[in-house]
């Protein structure tokens, strides 16, 4: 059976799904990052539609719930001239019992050419790229704990634009790391792109295990592990996620771990926050650092349409001339 | 014999005299100039001065238009177009380096129509050669010539213009 990471290429190294960024390389995360810049200098334009992706059809295939990432891969498609349509789960036949194998062969008799897959379970887009038809790409949407590749890759193109470079940054990641596949992601690309250090900070309960060995440094302590840092990512309280004892209560986890603006205090002047969405206001964010100066929250969402239009049509283009 | 050495002015110039020929002959009226990137706007440039058009120069950069995507791919530089507000009803005058297969006009124009409809679009370029792919013409042109297929022609700029001929492993 292929690696996961070699199965998101074609056979001439071209990039066919996005699945993962594991075993991506430090050139093609930087292509990504520039052809997106190329999707978001022209996103102001009076007209923002390019016709690259006409005749294709997107299936935005969502097991769990997700208002901003679909809308923003959506929105992706559309503006690639795509024909999009959003299949919404819940109410489709998997809940009448039909198996997941079974719904993509009647999707793909129905000769899509893309599928964004976001599920529950973790290895989801992995096999439905394993299986789907050759001509069709997938891009994970985010499967259980283990990835979400495109919020990761807008992540790093919001630093890119606001830092330039990777090479002399400190960035912290404060939260769940334990039930975050963003973190995951994240931390894959931070190394990747030449990172030098990466603090990750949060109770004990929600770290995995040996998580230093992913490549970070790992505190406890919210005022230490944000200290000196150029970027400060908070993570969401997953509460859908939390089925154990985790956390005492919600208003000791902010005193602890919520992002005040006291608590900024200990980052470098200049660093910007950012956060995945939804935000819990006054569970993991204050509302005056949510809207403060700092906060890069909403360049997130605008650049998360550029950075997935560049995946779209970078991973179509491999798919095209197979 | 290929030609290999051009003189620019001679040819600026001569594209300059049939813009303006045109530009009587089609009764353009207050156009709006609009040069492709990279080398059309280096000409752009110099036949927006030279014939003294009061509208700020368009640009245009037609690489998310191109019909060749799914062969090259997206070219991870692309720069914004920038074109006047309203181009609705307006005399264009669209300006290229070189016209070779005619698919990046066809491209430019797809994209100017997505922005309006225009009274009427004159195409000039400095370089017509022969190799058309679609039915498509430029009106204006600084000089024609004949190439074989493995050879292009590329302008070096934006400083002192200067006309070379490449040889190329792959027809473009």
């Amino acid at each position: 059976m292929t690696a996961n990471h070699e199965l998101q290429f074609t056979p001439e190294g071209k990039l066919k799904h996005f699945l993962s960024i594991e075993g991506l390389s430090k050139s093609l995360l930087t292509e990504i990052l520039d052809t997106a810049e190329s999707f978001a200098s022209v996103s102001d334009q009076q007209v923002k539609k390019f016709p690259l992706l006409r005749g294709k059809t997107i299936i935005n295939l969502f097991f769990e719930n997700s208002t901003r990432t679909r809308t923003t891969f959506d929105l992706a498609a559309t503006r690639l001239s795509a024909d999009v349509l959003n299949m919404d789960i819940s109410t489709s036949a998997t809940s009448k019992g039909e198996t997941l194998l079974d719904t993509i062969r009647n999707l793909e008799a129905m000769h899509v050419d893309m599928f964004v897959v976001r599920h529950s379970i973790s290895g989801a887009a992995h096999f439905i790229a394993r299986h789907v038809a050759p001509y069709i790409s997938v891009i994970n949407a985010g499967d259980g704990n283990h990835a979400h590749p495109t919020q990761a890759m807008l992540d790093m193109f919001t630093i890119r634009r606001v830092k330039q470079d990777f090479s002399q940054l400190r960035v912290a990641i404060v939260g769940d790391i334990l039930h975050s596949r963003v973190a995951r992601s994240q931390i894959q690309a931070l190394n990747t792109l030449g990172v030098p250090e990466i603090h990750v900070i949060a109770p004990k309960t929600l770290l995995p295990a040996k998580v230093e060995t992913l490549g970070v440094k790992v505190f406890n302590d919210m005022e230490k592990g944000i200290q000196e840092a150029d970027v400060v990512i908070m993570l969401r309280l997953q509460k859908e996620r939390m089925t154990g004892a985790f956390l005492p209560t919600e208003s000791e986890y902010y005193k602890c771990y919520g992002l005040t603006q006291d608590k900024l205090k200990s980052a470098k002047p200049d660093a910007i926050v950012m956060h995945p969405g939804p935000i819990n206001r006054g569970v993991e964010i204050a509302s005056s650092v949510a809207d403060g100066m700092s906060s890069v929250i909403l360049k997130q969402v605008s650049y998360g349409i550029a950075v997935r239009m560049a995946i779209m049509s970078m991973t179509m283009q491999a798919a095209g001339t197979q | 014999m290929t030609k290999t050495s051009f003189d620019i002015q001679v040819l600026l110039n001569q594209l300059e005299a049939t813009l303006k020929s045109t530009i009587t002959e089609r009764q353009i009226n207050d156009p709006v100039m609009i040069g492709i990137h990279t080398g059309g706007v280096w000409i752009a440039e110099q036949m927006h001065q030279r014939l003294n058009i009061n509208e700020p120069l368009g640009l245009l950069d037609i690489s998310f238009y191109r019909d060749d995507f799914s062969q090259i791919g997206v070219n991870p530089k692309v720069k914004p177009s920038q074109l006047p507000i309203n181009i609705e009803g307006r005399d264009i005058i669209l300006i290229d380096d070189v016209f070779y297969t005619g698919r990046t006009i066809r491209a430019a124009l797809n994209e100017i129509f997505d922005y309006g409809r225009p009274r009427q679009v004159v195409l000039g370029v400095l370089i017509e050669r022969d190799g058309r792919q679609i039915p498509m013409k430029p009106d204006c042109v600084g000089e024609t010539i004949s190439l074989p297929q493995g050879q292009r022609v590329k302008l070096i700029g934006p400083e002192n213009l200067t006309i070379h001929i490449q040889t190329i492993n792959q027809a473009a």
